[in-house]
């Protein structure tokens, strides 16, 4: 670590004295950088993992007085609801993606490919249900929903995701599109594909990577999305973020954990593949 | 036009909102024909070939293919094979699968196809290549690539969009030829975009020289060069030395008059009509030839009376500046003439090119643009 590894020995050490203690002294920087910054991120995820596994722990004492296992097995018992909502919350969110790709790929398609008139505009009306405050918003989606029987179904609560997802679906979808150059369309039209042909062919598998971050990010969004969740499906739909709620507010900080942990564990996954997938040229064409 | 008119053009226009891009553009092309499309950018010729290949509608005219009319057919039913100057190659692709898609698509076996990409790589010195990507193969091998592809399911036409101009000086001379060759040996006929008057030159049959939109000129490299039909062709084709001159057609002649900085001569009209009065005279550098001031021209050919400005060796001959009366032109010589000296300039009557005086001065060659006045030549093909 104190010797940078492209220097060779040799000139190494007939470097001035500050030439030989820089590098050191900016690992040394870098480590408490990165050390400081590990806390403020790690330190919060230790607090809750260390409450999954807390039996007993109050102020003043540092760490919890006895650990135990009981509290997972309260959650995971059938009458915890914590592997009902669990399932609810993934079957949500996996037709939230499928709903909202099944609509954003022909429509990011014809945004950036085609000259629409108004672009800009039909791009900013996806933004419209974030635009208000999301209580005035469902609370009139659960009334209406009411009335024509979706409240309390799961296409009901995938239907309020989607409209909630649709803004970044279409928007990445978009993106990926106008990432593809029209010339590898073209020449594969030249090469004899017809019109779908050459989309299934170059510009679908090109525009992937944009599209699965898009998918991605839906899939998040629908995980720990609350509101929605909570005036349609509540309470015959129970999902992840509503036993959470429940929990933390009932001061049962175990079971509040464990429900987070069980959040946070797609969210980091999935984090690691948008991170591999998005790439900065799809990035930077979002809503343009 | 042609005796086996394979490909044909009747009264193409085209325009992106109000710039009309294409105009009244009539091309016949025979079949095994290799014709060049030569302007500077701008003129309409990447449009032109995009018309041809179905990849946008012309707003007026006709595109015949094998005698049918192609115009609104989609360009996979066309059977053109086209090499976009960007290449266009599929990254997600190997070689191999960017050879082997339009035989993929017309429903080739897996071995046939392997064969047949197998072949165009060695045709095309790409062998061992098949499986990498296109990001992993240098300029002149992607070049390859795109025309491998192109090339791999026999096309009857094929279309070139300026394939050469992102390859390095040296390999595109050697490209050129290669191209050529093939296409000869392959009978295909072939449409080839360019605004390198060199490339055109070697490269085609014919030549076709199109200014902001509409075609002026097209004929054989030898006409094109030698009988420029308009100022602008004289100009795109390295006649830049622009001298005014008045004379009068005189039999098949023109007889130009003397004038302060030039001497009496004439030269032949060759289907020239010229009227009456100013005429520009234009001519190449290399066709010019130096003398002292007062010795008598042998050949009694034309002459213009000029000062040295300066001299300079672009390599082969020395390249003077030379001040004819009110106007500066360049002109080559065997050896060096020290600035200051008084010279004659001879240019010999068949490279001497005179047009009638257009209202405003021609464009510069390859600066050409769209509101040029220059109307189209009137040539036959």
């Amino acid at each position: 670590m104190s010797m940078p590894a492209q220097l060779p020995a040799a000139r190494f050490w007939r470097l001035p004295l500050w030439g030989r203690l820089a590098p050191a002294l900016k690992w040394v920087l870098r480590g408490l950088i990165l050390g400081v910054l590990a806390f403020f991120i790690f330190g919060p995820l230790m607090n809750m993992l260390l409450w999954t596994v807390a039996e007993k722990w109050y102020f003043p004492h540092a760490l919890p007085l006895q650990y135990g296992l009981s509290h997972w097995e309260n959650v995971f018992a059938p009458r915890g609801g914590a592997l009902e909502s669990l399932h609810n919350s993934l079957l949500v969110a996996v037709l939230t993606v499928v709903v909202s790709l099944a609509l954003a790929i022909p429509a990011g398609y014809a945004l950036a490919r085609l000259n629409l008139p108004m672009r800009g505009l039909i791009l900013l009306a996806f933004l419209i249900p974030q635009a208000f405050p999301s209580l005035t918003v469902y609370v009139n989606i659960a009334r209406i929903f009411y009335e024509i029987r979706l409240n309390g179904t799961i296409p009901g609560v995938v239907l309020v995701h989607v409209s909630h997802g649709l803004v970044y679906a279409v928007w990445i979808a978009t993106a990926a599109f106008a990432a593809v150059e029209s010339e590898l369309e073209q020449a594969a039209r030249c090469a004899g594909a017809g019109r779908l042909r050459a989309f299934a062919d170059v510009t679908l598998p090109l525009a992937a990577p944009g599209l699965m971050a898009s998918a991605i990010f839906v899939f998040l969004e629908s995980l720990d999305e609350f509101t929605g969740s909570y005036f349609v499906g509540a309470p015959d739909v129970p999902m992840l973020p509503l036993l959470l709620y429940t929990a933390g507010a009932g001061g049962n900080y175990q079971v509040a954990s464990i429900t987070a942990l069980l959040l946070l564990i797609p969210s980091v996954l999935f984090m690691l593949v948008v991170e591999r997938f998005l790439k900065a040229d799809v990035l930077s064409r979002v809503g343009r | 036009m042609q005796p086996d008119t394979f490909l044909e053009l009747d009264g193409i226009a085209c325009g992106y909102g109000k710039t009309r891009v294409l105009d009244d553009i009539d091309l016949a092309v025979g079949r095994g024909e290799f014709v060049a499309l030569l302007g500077s950018s701008g003129c309409g010729k990447t449009t032109l070939l995009r018309v041809l290949a179905g990849l946008v509608s012309p707003s007026a005219g006709k595109v015949m293919l094998r005698g049918e009319d192609v115009t609104d057919m989609p360009p996979d039913r066309r059977g053109v094979s086209m090499v976009f100057q960007s290449y266009a190659l599929w990254p997600h692709m190997t070689v191999a699968q960017n050879i082997g898609y339009g035989l993929r698509l017309r429903g080739v076996t897996k071995a046939e196809r392997a064969a047949r990409v197998d072949a165009i790589q060695s045709m095309l010195g790409l062998d061992g290549l098949g499986e990498r990507k296109p990001s992993a193969l240098s300029g002149g091998q992607r070049q390859r690539v795109a025309l491998g592809r192109a090339l791999a399911v026999d096309p009857e036409i094929l279309l070139l969009d300026e394939p050469l101009s992102n390859l390095d000086v040296r390999i595109r001379l050697s490209v050129r030829h290669e191209l050529r060759a093939l296409q000869r040996r392959l009978g295909i006929t072939a449409v080839h975009v360019t605004h390198d008057r060199e490339e055109a030159m070697v490269m085609a049959d014919r030549v076709v020289i199109l200014n902001a939109g509409r075609i002026v000129q097209q004929g054989s490299p030898e006409e094109v060069y030698n009988r420029p039909a308009s100022a602008f062709v004289a100009a795109f084709m390295g006649a830049e030395n622009v001298v005014q001159l008045a004379g009068a057609p005189v039999g098949g002649r023109f007889a130009i008059a003397a004038g302060p900085a030039n001497g009496e001569g004439s030269v032949p009209l060759a289907g020239r009509r010229l009227g009456a009065g100013a005429v520009e005279a234009r001519f190449r550098p290399e066709a010019a030839r130096i003398d002292e001031a007062g010795e008598p021209a042998d050949d009694g050919g034309f002459a213009f009376h000029g000062e040295v400005v300066a001299v300079s060796y672009p390599g082969g001959h020395w390249r003077h500046t030379i001040r004819v009366g009110e106007t500066e032109i360049l002109a080559d010589a065997g050896r060096a003439f020290p600035p200051g000296a008084r010279v004659a300039v001879h240019v010999a009557p068949d490279a001497l090119f005179l047009f009638d005086r257009p209202d405003i001065r021609p464009p510069v060659a390859q600066v050409s643009r769209q509101n040029s006045p220059i109307p189209a030549g009137k040539v036959p093909a």
